[in-house]
């Protein structure tokens, strides 16, 4: 048994074993989701409850798929509409929830941390969906499997993340991950759209594109956040899609071999030209919708085994 | 009236900058003499031994935040005053943003009032520089002064408009009045919830730059120029900001500047995962920033140091990072907290006592601070290395949001006299 965590709330408390772990584990879940094969009898019994303060579509999606794929109890809850409009604070919310007894909460939320405050009340397994500007590992998680399997190996790969940094859990997530495989990471963003402090954390930053694409195996492109925007990050999106969109041109200058990667739902003519996305022989963007559902049914299935373990060691 | 003979002590002189041996004789609320050494003690005086523990003059905290009008849940007069007893602190400085703020002589009085019924310390109000703290219209000045308002700041939130800044602050120069200014640029600083580098980026919070604090400050510089106003920078957290407050003393300008305790001992990493007892505003800085802080304070070109007592309850801590309350309460663990920079050398009690006692008398224009004849007898006695490990149940205050809880920390203060009368002893 290599993979001990209790939650999965970021890449950052997770080792490269258990990176390891779980990515062989949603392989095989891949393979099998392709063939058919079901695994009903994983999360039988279980319970899980999808708590999302924050839109989305196919990380819920995803989620659920993956819940009752492996045969657990799925319900959702969105919680935008729900009693936190009420004024319960997120710790009674989470409360709340507890006293039903589940086993695995999924959470999303738009505020950095609040899913580590969230897990600290609660005594189930819980999944950090995204929360705020922090971490989305599932994200990252599903991104290294897509890797993996284009490209046959998880290290001493160059790979460039391009576009809102700042604004960002996928990136973070991303730089995590990809940093503990020993991959060689380039960020390139427009300087108001990239962190401070990002050149301590072991990575390359660039702020022209062509310089950064240079020779990289793998190109990925981030949403451009309209929706965080609250003043001007950018002149223009005709701009920003003529200096760091991703084209044919610019592509040119990454390796020639190199696949395209976006977590979704792309802005096509904005970050990414849409003849490139729906290139078959560069773009995995497909790939990687598949191995959300695959990471996620291996995360809960880990997940789920020691919950059951812990319990298991609570009655003897 | 007897007097009283605090024999054997370690005296902690911030006017002389001296640590040694003697003693002290007050009588009638003030000290009287002042001994060198270990002289007998007078016929007919109460003594008492200090044991060879350091004897300083009380602390005089600006700033500390008392919820009354409006929030005595969170902090009253009363617990106020038991923490400021128990923490060595024998003259709070209150601040105005309460709930309403302070900006009425009506309120100022309930405010001193209730003080006067309540704390064991003594207690000077500050009065709010514009109406609601609203920075549109200046307070009646003239009537707070008058009422014992002892300066006019707006605490955190700083008045945008400059035109109606520059015109409060040329009305309070009028009255010689002392305006508290909070230095931090209000657009970069907007929705900020930690200093923005790579601890931020990590934990994916909204960061404002350390420049903030220069450029505020900068302002302010060139309105205390303009309008000649007494100015006192309510902190300064940035070694950025440390060579314009330098240019600015070295002019001749009348400004002076403090700091919080808990700049001066946490740092950033602090925060850890999201710890909100650590937010704080301004945000906890860079070590380097610290450190720059720390040495400015020794030098003497940062003037004050202060606890920045803000009390919060539970419910507005325990929140997702970016909508918890700001603040921390430190009245009693101002003295430890100060202790943790002598015992790591980097500054000597004498000079601690400057900034925590002489110079805040001064800028107040109060006759204590010091060990000199006449001076008020406020007076602590404390063993500086007795260690402890804090528990936050066990704090005065009715607050309990210290970010050193569980924290091992050396300094207790074994007596507190104000006016002569011994208003806390250790049990």
């Amino acid at each position: 048994m290599t993979f001990r965590a209790k939650h999965l709330l970021g890449i950052e408390p997770l080792h490269p074993t258990e990176i390891t772990t779980l990515l062989d584990l949603a392989d095989s879940y891949a393979d099998h989701n392709r063939r058919g094969i079901a695994h009903r009898d994983v999360l039988a019994g279980l319970t899980q409850i999808n708590m999302f303060f924050e839109n989305s579509t196919r990380t819920l999606a995803s989620f659920e798929l993956a819940g009752m794929r492996l045969g657990a109890d799925v319900m959702n809850m969105g919680m935008q509409a729900s009693s936190i409009k009420k004024g319960e604070t997120l710790i009674d919310t989470a409360l709340t929830l507890n006293a039903m007894r589940p086993d695995l909460l999924v959470v999303r939320h738009p505020h950095s941390g609040a899913v580590d405050l969230l897990a600290q009340k609660v005594n189930c397994a819980v999944l950090n969906a995204g929360d705020g500007k922090h971490e989305h590992p599932t994200q990252a998680l599903l991104d290294a499997l897509t890797i993996r399997r284009a490209k046959g190996r998880l290290h001493r790969l160059s790979i460039a993340i391009c576009g809102d940094i700042a604004h960002s859990r996928v990136a973070r997530s991303n730089i995590m991950l990809l940093g503990k495989m020993e991959n060689r990471i380039r960020l390139i963003a427009p300087p108001t759209l990239m962190p401070s402090g990002m050149g301590e954390f072991g990575v390359e930053v660039f702020e022209n594109m062509e310089e950064g694409l240079k020779d990289v195996d793998v190109v990925m492109m981030l949403r451009l956040q309209k929706e965080r925007m609250d003043g001007g990050f950018i002149p223009s999106e005709r701009e920003y899609f003529h200096r760091y969109g991703l084209d044919a041109v610019k592509l040119r200058h990454a390796k020639p071999d190199a696949i395209v990667m976006h977590p979704g739902p792309m802005n096509r003519g904005v970050e990414i030209d849409g003849t490139i996305a729906d290139d078959i022989n560069r773009s995995v963007i497909q790939e990687q919708v598949e191995m959300g559902v695959a990471v996620r049914m291996a995360a809960m299935d880990l997940l789920a085994q020691n919950l059951r373990a812990g319990r298991k060691a609570v009655m003897a | 009236m007897t007097a009283t003979f605090f024999a054997n002590a370690r005296l902690i002189d911030p006017v002389a900058l001296t640590d040694a041996p003697g003693a002290i004789l007050i009588a009638d609320g003030v000290i009287k003499e002042v001994f060198e050494g270990h002289p007998s003690a007078p016929k007919n005086a109460n003594v008492v031994d200090c044991g060879g523990f350091c004897l300083a003059p009380g602390i005089i905290d600006i700033g500390v935040k008392v919820s009354e009008p409006g929030e005595r849940h969170k902090e009253s007069f009363r617990s106020a005053g038991r923490a400021a007893a128990a923490g060595g602190v024998t003259t709070i400085v209150t601040r105005p943003d309460t709930t309403p703020a302070i900006d009425t002589p009506e309120t100022l009085e309930f405010v001193e009032r209730r003080a006067q019924q309540d704390a064991p310390v003594h207690v000077l109000p500050m009065a709010a520089l514009t109406k609601g703290r609203e920075g549109r219209e200046m307070t009646e000045i003239g009537f707070l002064q008058d009422a014992g308002a002892v300066a006019f700041t707006d605490c955190d939130r700083v008045v945008t408009n400059t035109k109606v800044y520059s015109r409060a602050l040329t009305y309070a120069r009028s009255l010689d009045a002392l305006v508290i200014g909070h230095v931090q640029e209000p657009g970069l600083s907007e929705g900020a919830a930690v200093t923005s580098g790579k601890f931020a980026s990590l934990r994916g919070l909204p960061g404002v730059s350390p420049m903030a604090e220069r450029m505020g400050l900068d302002r302010d510089i060139s309105l205390i120029e303009m309008t000649g106003v007494r100015y006192h920078v309510d902190q300064i957290t940035t070694a950025r900001a440390l060579p314009a407050l330098e240019r600015a003393k070295r002019n001749g300008l009348r400004i002076t500047a403090g700091v919080g305790i808990h700049h001066l001992t946490l740092n950033e990493l602090d925060v850890a995962d999201y710890r909100t007892f650590f937010k704080l505003k301004p945000p906890l800085r860079s070590e380097e920033d610290r450190v720059a802080v720390v040495q400015a304070v020794a030098e003497g070109l940062i003037d004050i140091i202060c606890s920045m007592h803000t009390p919060q309850d539970e419910e507005s801590k325990r929140l997702p990072y970016e909508e918890a309350a700001s603040g921390a309460v430190g009245l009693e663990t101002l003295l430890p907290a100060a202790l943790r920079l002598y015992h790591a050398d980097m500054i000597d009690l004498p000079r601690l006592f400057r900034a925590m006692s002489l110079n805040p008398a001064h800028l107040l224009g109060l006759a204590a601070g010091r060990l000199l004849p006449d001076a008020p007898a406020d007076l602590i006695l404390f063993d500086p290395d007795a260690p402890f490990q804090l528990d936050r149940a066990t704090l005065l205050s009715k607050s309990k949001n210290t970010p050193f809880d569980g924290a091992r920390m050396q300094g207790k203060v074994l007596g507190t006299w104000v006016d002569g009368q011994r208003i806390w002893e250790k049990s």
